[in-house]
């Protein structure tokens, strides 16, 4: 069973790698851009053949390592 | 003063670190590696040098975080030892919890690698008790994620708490926009623990401890260290 598990910086906590990569659409003629932010995906293969235990143990290593959580907030998905 | 520095794969400034602390103390520290499992008996002060460990994969100092060394590290914390971790040792406390808060990418998205001035914002503490209070003085630093970021509400308790050691100003003191390279929240380059044991910066005092090399603008912060602890 795979997880994935997505990481973004938080609302609110600056990320000039969002911002970088907005003015790089801007100057490339890409219109209509809005804010840009950049994280992270993460795949796990898992043993687990349950889907929801997968999912909470997932959200535990999110938790406890893969994301920040001062700066970073994370979503899970068994895929 | 007994030191121990830790030394993870892809750390590069432990020689510097330890040529600062025998400097002051005339012994050379204890180097640990990430897989030890133990500080040597009756370390006062361990200190988490600069580099880039684990290759500054996921987050910059997540991995060290979660090595070995660590768990010993943090049960030295928790009995009132002595912490000092600077630029990659800063973001591993950090990332271990020693310390609250993070180190951001920096707001410029440039690596820094220049001299820097640092206000000292207290000289209770046993890292700055030779300097004297508002002092300024030059490091050099070298980091790609020096922005240190807390909620405001951290931020207001480090403030209220007086546990902002040092921050970037001018060289005349001023704390202007301008002298915060990395876009640090309050201009903030290094704090403390609440027992003001452990701190962490992301400036290099190191690098200023000899007058033959580049002055020795970084020496009182381990003579700070050496006279608190060489009753210990």
């Amino acid at each position: 069973m795979k997880a994935r598990v997505t990481v973004m910086p938080k609302a609110g906590v600056l990320d000039p790698q969002g911002k970088a990569i907005g003015h790089a659409l801007e100057s490339l003629g890409f219109g209509g851009v809005g804010e840009v932010r950049a994280g992270k995906v993460i795949e796990l293969e898992l043993t687990e053949t349950d889907p929801a235990k997968a999912k909470q143990a997932a959200e535990e290593m999110a938790r406890k390592l893969l994301a920040n959580t001062v700066i970073e907030s994370f979503r899970v998905e068994v895929v | 003063m007994k030191a121990a520095i830790v030394v993870f794969p892809g750390t590069n400034r432990e020689r510097d670190m330890a040529l600062a602390l025998q400097r002051v103390t005339g012994a050379k520290p204890a180097m640990l590696w990430h897989r030890d499992a133990a500080l040597p008996a009756g370390t006062d002060l361990v200190v988490l040098p600069g580099g880039f460990s684990y290759g500054d994969y996921l987050r910059c100092g997540a991995m060290a975080a979660q090595s070995p060394i660590m768990q010993a590290v943090k049960d030295h914390a928790a009995r009132g030892g002595h912490v000092l971790g600077v630029c990659n040792g800063f973001q591993i406390l950090c990332e271990a919890g020693l310390l609250p808060g993070a180190l951001l990418r920096n707001a410029s998205l440039r690596f820094l690698s220049m001299d820097c001035h640092m206000r000292v914002e207290r000289t209770d503490t046993p890292y700055t008790s030779r300097f004297q209070r508002g002092a300024v003085f030059r490091a050099t630093m070298a980091h790609g994620d020096g922005n240190y970021f807390a909620d405001d509400a951290t931020l207001d308790r480090l403030e209220g708490e007086g546990l902002v050691a040092l921050r970037y100003a001018t060289s005349a003191g001023e704390v202007t926009a301008d002298a915060n390279r990395n876009g640090a929240a309050r201009s903030i380059a290094g704090i403390l623990s609440p027992n003001l044991r452990v701190l962490g910066l992301m400036p290099h005092p190191e690098n200023q401890v000899d007058p033959a090399i580049d002055g020795t603008d970084g020496l009182p912060m381990f003579e700070s260290l050496a006279e608190t602890l060489a009753a210990a």
